[in-house]
This record gives C-alpha cells, sequence and structure tokens, in this order.
C-alpha cells in the first residue's frame, strides 16, 4: 500500500530549476532512501514534502490527504514528522522536556491553552517522555540541558523527539552527517531497531554504507530527475548511476 | 526542570515569598525603605515586571512598548473611578480587560515579526499611544494635565455627595493611600505572583520556554507558536494594565507620560537587572530601581558628609566630590554602573549571583552534585 504519492513536482529558484517532473511513491512500513549527487534536488525535494517549500506544480498526497499548500504543523498533526540535517532540538531546555513538548503536541494539538494546569502531575505525559528517552538510551540524561550533547546524542534526541509523536512517516534528512563512524552505527542500529515498528521512513543519504545497510528500496536523483529506481543491489550494479553519482568507479 | 518541581515546593516558596513581601515594612526599615509610598512602588513595578516577564523571560519576545499598556490601565482605571465610584476593585477589573483587549490588538500586528523589528513595531505602537493620549485624545485623557476625578463626576456607586476633601479610592471604607494602600497593592501583587508561578509551571509555560528556544523545531512538532506567543503577549498587557491601575488606586491620577518610551525601557532594565526567566528576579530587579530612584537621589552634600566624616579632611575633600556625581541628581548613573557590572559578570542577571552563592555554599559543604545541569533559579 502507498503511503506517500508525489506527482510531477516542479520547483525553480530563480532560472535554476531544482526539480524537473519527479513522480516518486513509498510504499507503508518500508525504507526508502534517496541519493543523488550534491545539488541534486534531495533537500528540496524533501522540503517540497514537508511544507517548507511549495511546489510551483504537482502534488504531494500523504494517504488521501494532500499536503500541497498545508503548514508545516499541520503536516506534523496529521502524522509526518521529520529530521534535520544538523538535529534540530530546544538547547536550553532538558532532555526530559525536549521529548515532553512533542508528546504533547501530539496528544493536546496545536495549541492548546492551560495555564494553570501543573505540568509535573501530567504522569501521562511524563511517562512517555522517559520511555522514549530509555529507548534511546539516554534516560540518565534527562536534567541535562540538552546544548550540551554530543552530536551522536543530539541525533537521537531528536529521534525520540519524532518517536514520541508515533509518526506514520518520519523523513531523515541526512541522519549521520558529520558524526564520528561509531556515531553513525550506533545511530544505524538504532533506525534498524525503530523500523520493525511499522514506521514509513525516507532517508536522504550520502554515505553509501548507511544506505545499503538500512534501504529497501532506492530512488537516485541526479539534477532535478529521477535516473533510476529499484532495490539496493540493483542500483549499485546500474551503469547509469555510477556514472552520475559515482563518476564511474565501482562500488 | 519537571522533576524538580512540585506542588509542595511550590506551596512553600509561596508562602515564605508572602511573608516576605507582607513584612516588607519591617525588615526594609532600616535601609530606610519601609515608608508606604516607596513600598507600594515595589509592588507595583514588581507585577509590571513580574508581567514583562512573562513574555519576555519566557518567549523571548522583547517589547519596548509596555507602558502603553501600563497607561491603557491607568485611563482606564480613573474612568471607573469617575463613573463608578471609588471603589478600587471595579477599576482593577476594568483595566485588566481594557489593557488586555488593547494588547490583542497590537500583539496581532507585532507578533507577524520577531526579533528587532517585534521591538521596533512595538516600540512604534507605544509612541503613538503616548502622542494620542498627549494630544489626539484630549477628551478621553485630559492631554497634558493629566485624568483626575473630580466632585461633578457621576460616581453611580457612592454618588456625587458633598462629603469634603480630596477623593480617594477606598475599598469600602479603607482608604487606599498609605499602609492601606500598601497592602492592596502588595495582595494584587501576590495574586499576580501566583498566577505567574502556575503559568511557569504549566504545558502552556513549557511551550512558551520552547518558542524561545527553537520555532523551527515547534513548527515541525506540530505546533502553532503564533497563538502562543499571542496568548503571552496578552497575558503580561493585562499584568501590566493592573499596575497601572494599581498606580491610579493610590493615586487617582493618571498621565500621558506613563506611557513614555522611558518607562517601557526601565521595566527591561527591571527585568533584566534582576533575572529574566526567573521567578523572583524581576521583582527584585523593581525593587531595586526603585529603591535607586528613591533613596540614592536624595542623597547630598550634607548626607555625604556624613558618611565621610570618619576620613580625613585632605581625603574626605575629593571623596566627596567623587562621588556625589553618583548620588542625588546623578543617581541614573550609579544605576548604569550597576546595570554594566550586572550584565557583564551575571548575565543571568541578580538570581544568577544568588544561585552562585548557593553552589558555593553547597560545594564547601561538600554535597557537589556532578554531571547536574545548571538549574535556573526560582
Amino acid at each position: 500500500m502507498e503511503i506517500l504519492r508525489v506527482e510531477g513536482v516542479n520547483k525553480s529558484f530563480g532560472g535554476l530549476r531544482a526539480l524537473n517532473n519527479v513522480n516518486f511513491s513509498v510504499e507503508q512500513g518500508t525504507v526508502h532512501a534517496i541519493i543523488g549527487p550534491n545539488g541534486a534536488g534531495k533537500s528540496t525535494f524533501l522540503n517540497c514534502m514537508i511544507g517548507r517549500l511549495i511546489p510551483d506544480t504537482g502534488t504531494v498526497k500523504f494517504g488521501n490527504i494532500s499536503l500541497t499548500g498545508m503548514k508545516p504543523y499541520e503536516i506534523n498533526q496529521v502524522g509526518v514528522s521529520r529530521v534535520f540535517q544538523t538535529p534540530e532540538i530546544f538547547a536550553e531546555l532538558t532532555l526530559l522536556e525536549n521529548v515532553i513538548i512533542p508528546t504533547m503536541a501530539k496528544r493536546d494539538g496545536q495549541f492548546s491553552l492551560r495555564p494553570f494546569k501543573r505540568l509535573d502531575a501530567d504522569r501521562e505525559i511524563l511517562d512517555k517522555a522517559l520511555h522514549m528517552l530509555e529507548d534511546v538510551g539516554l534516560a540518565e540524561k534527562k536534567d541535562v540541558i540538552s546544548g550540551s550533547l554530543s552530536r551522536g546524542d543530539k541525533r537521537r534526541l531528536e529521534l525520540a523527539m519524532c518517536l514520541s509523536q508515533d509518526p506514520k512517516l518520519l523523513l531523515l534528512d541526512e541522519p549521520t552527517a558529520g558524526m564520528s563512524r561509531a556515531d553513525t552505527n550506533n545511530t544505524i542500529d538504532l533506525l534498524k531497531r525503530i523500523a520493525g515498528r511499522g514506521i514509513t521512513k525516507v532517508v536522504i543519504e550520502h554515505d553509501m554504507h548507511v544506505v545499503f545497510s538500512l534501504a529497501d528500496k532506492v530512488t537516485v536523483l541526479a539534477q532535478g530527475t529521477i535516473i533510476a529506481e529499484g532495490k539496493p543491489e540493483e542500483i549499485k550494479g546500474d551503469p547509469r548511476v555510477q556514472e552520475a553519482y559515482l563518476g564511474g568507479a565501482h562500488l | 526542570m519537571s522533576t524538580r518541581t512540585s506542588p509542595a515546593r511550590d506551596y512553600i516558596f509561596f508562602a515564605i515569598f508572602s511573608v516576605a513581601v507582607l513584612t516588607m515594612p519591617i525588615w526594609l526599615e532600616p535601609i530606610g525603605a519601609g515608608y508606604p509610598d516607596l513600598l507600594q512602588k515595589f509592588a507595583i513595578f514588581g507585577l509590571f515586571a513580574t508581567g514583562f516577564n512573562i513574555l519576555f523571560g519566557l518567549t523571548g519576545y522583547l517589547s519596548f512598548g509596555h507602558a502603553a499598556f501600563l497607561g491603557v490601565g491607568s485611563y482606564t482605571a480613573v474612568w471607573t473611578f469617575k463613573l463608578l465610584g471609588m471603589n478600587p476593585i471595579p477599576a482593577v477589573i476594568m483595566a485588566i480587560i481594557a489593557s488586555g483587549i488593547f494588547a490583542l490588538a497590537i500583539g496581532y500586528v507585532s507578533l507577524r515579526r520577531s526579533g528587532i523589528y517585534f521591538s521596533i513595531l512595538t516600540l512604534a505602537f507605544a509612541q503613538m499611544s503616548y502622542n494620542l493620549a498627549y494630544s489626539v485624545l484630549t477628551p478621553i485623557t485630559n492631554g497634558e494635565t493629566g485624568l483626575r476625578v473630580l466632585r461633578s463626576d457621576p460616581r453611580l456607586f457612592d454618588g456625587n455627595g458633598g462629603q469634603e476633601g480630596p477623593l480617594i479610592a477606598n475599598l469600602f471604607g479603607v482608604e487606599m493611600t498609605g499602609w492601606g494602600g500598601f497592602y492592596f497593592c502588595a495582595i494584587i501583587l501576590l495574586i499576580g505572583f501566583f498566577i505567574a508561578q502556575r503559568i511557569f509551571r504549566s504545558p502552556f509555560g513549557i511551550m512558551l520556554r520552547a518558542v524561545k528556544t527553537n520555532q523551527n523545531r515547534m513548527t515541525y512538532t506540530g505546533l502553532n507558536p503564533r497563538p502562543y506567543t499571542l496568548a503571552a503577549f496578552v497575558i503580561s498587557g493585562m499584568y501590566a494594565g493592573l499596575a497601572g491601575a494599581l498606580m491610579c488606586i493610590t493615586d487617582p491620577l493618571a498621565g500621558a507620560e506613563r506611557m513614555q518610551w522611558t518607562a517601557s525601557g526601565e521595566v527591561v532594565l527591571m527585568t533584566i537587572l534582576g533575572g529574566a526567566g526567573t521567578l523572583l528576579g524581576p521583582i527584585f530587579g523593581a525593587a531595586l530601581i526603585k529603591y535607586f530612584e528613591n533613596i540614592f537621589s536624595a542623597f547630598n552634600e550634607q548626607t555625604l558628609h556624613e558618611i565621610f566624616s570618619f576620613l580625613p579632611d585632605f581625603i574626605e575633600g575629593p571623596v566627596i566630590s567623587v562621588a556625589g556625581l553618583f548620588v542625588g541628581e546623578g543617581w541614573h548613573l550609579t544605576l548604569g554602573v550597576l546595570f554594566m557590572l550586572i550584565v557583564i559578570f551575571l548575565p543571568g542577571g541578580l538570581m544568577e549571583g544568588v544561585s552562585r552563592i548557593g553552589k558555593l555554599f553547597k560545594r564547601s559543604s561538600g554535597k557537589s552534585e556532578p554531571n547536574r545541569a545548571t538549574a535556573p533559579a526560582e
């Protein structure tokens, strides 16, 4: 079953055609990787899906909801979460508070004014948030201000924040960018572990090691157009991909 | 925060704070601040800064126009006196409503921008309000003379009786000047403080802190920051209006100068001096500034002579002439130096100083807690 369908998306910046008639669909429960050389339009594509950019033409459908023209917070409320290239967390708050916020956003919607309710009495939210922190192995640091974490830990925190919302679709923009090999492997393990929960994932990635150890399906983007799509093994052997993306070198 | 707070701790904290506020006349006596006029100002400006802190301390939106709400609250209070009588309670309620509506309108427009553009927009609105009050709206505000209650006003509930003497607010017979006025302001301050404390601990409060930290993440977390900031803006505007009403309750006169940008700047100074984002900080800051304004400005050459009389004459002369710059008319200089020192050495304001001293004590008693995050002081 398809969970996300992108049809005929075009996006230009001035004279630059960043996306050229992109058609793309994601099956429920799979990990779908998007790869491509620098400037191929991967991030633009992701931004068009999440509402940060509005495509010039074309539609993005999530299930039977049209995401085109929706605000980012509305898109999140229907079940799409996003992990950023540089971890976006609430750097001045503690880890627990960082997870409490998305958990409440999921339960109470985009705005709720309850100035007299006590947060420390809301067991449901606190337990859920703590459970999510345990899940990614950060429970011990729950009272630490999150800005002081290492990059790998920030990424894990961001994942915990996204997962606390039980998203149907999780978009990851280079989840291992700028990480050491050890942190990368930890992140891969974590992503594999959560892969079993039926959360569909779209991953943008540079690191082939990550792509081939995670993805069920790979789409290759070059100069704003899709040049190949298929299983990781097929992509590895595709001469067009090697030409465009790997400069002809063999994997 | 959420694991370190508990209702019990908050109630104890509030109880201690209440006792401290209500006994101010006693423990502020030795430093010369134990008289009602000054203590009323402590309470009124403490309330003003507490409200300002809900916006600035939690969401990080720096408003340079909060004096406008102070003015709206004042004018509304005086009009309520004129129309309904000298009871302060309707004045308080009407002032909160009027300033809330006014804040909703200004906030709706200003909050379309953030950072410096937001500050400039609020400043522009406040200056517009000031000029309107000063000239165009003279029929409502009585222009530069200021609005006061007259004997000929209808005063629906206490009638236009022929009683003699000046018209002052009174709460069922208790006159709102002197100590009566102070206790009325102090109780309103306590109510305001209690509400602020609850907001700090509520889900709404944590969302406001999320606005300050990372609006981008907030949007991609399914939260719309706009209504949160607008709600914070309106709440802090209501606090300002309430403070404005209290000014008129203790002295039933409203003037346009209350809305000038210097008054808006003053509340910013109070909040930063005390510690933005902390509960007690803004109240400390307000008290400190009002103390300097009233006590240091009253010093003169004679007082300095008395203080430095132990020094030999040839030293006393220069010392007094240097110190003389910082007192009397020059009290702003003292305040400026103090403000610079605090911003440079204690960026978190006075409350950061308090928590640092607290930590020193903890460490010296050998009970240092490793790996513990720097908790914002209460």
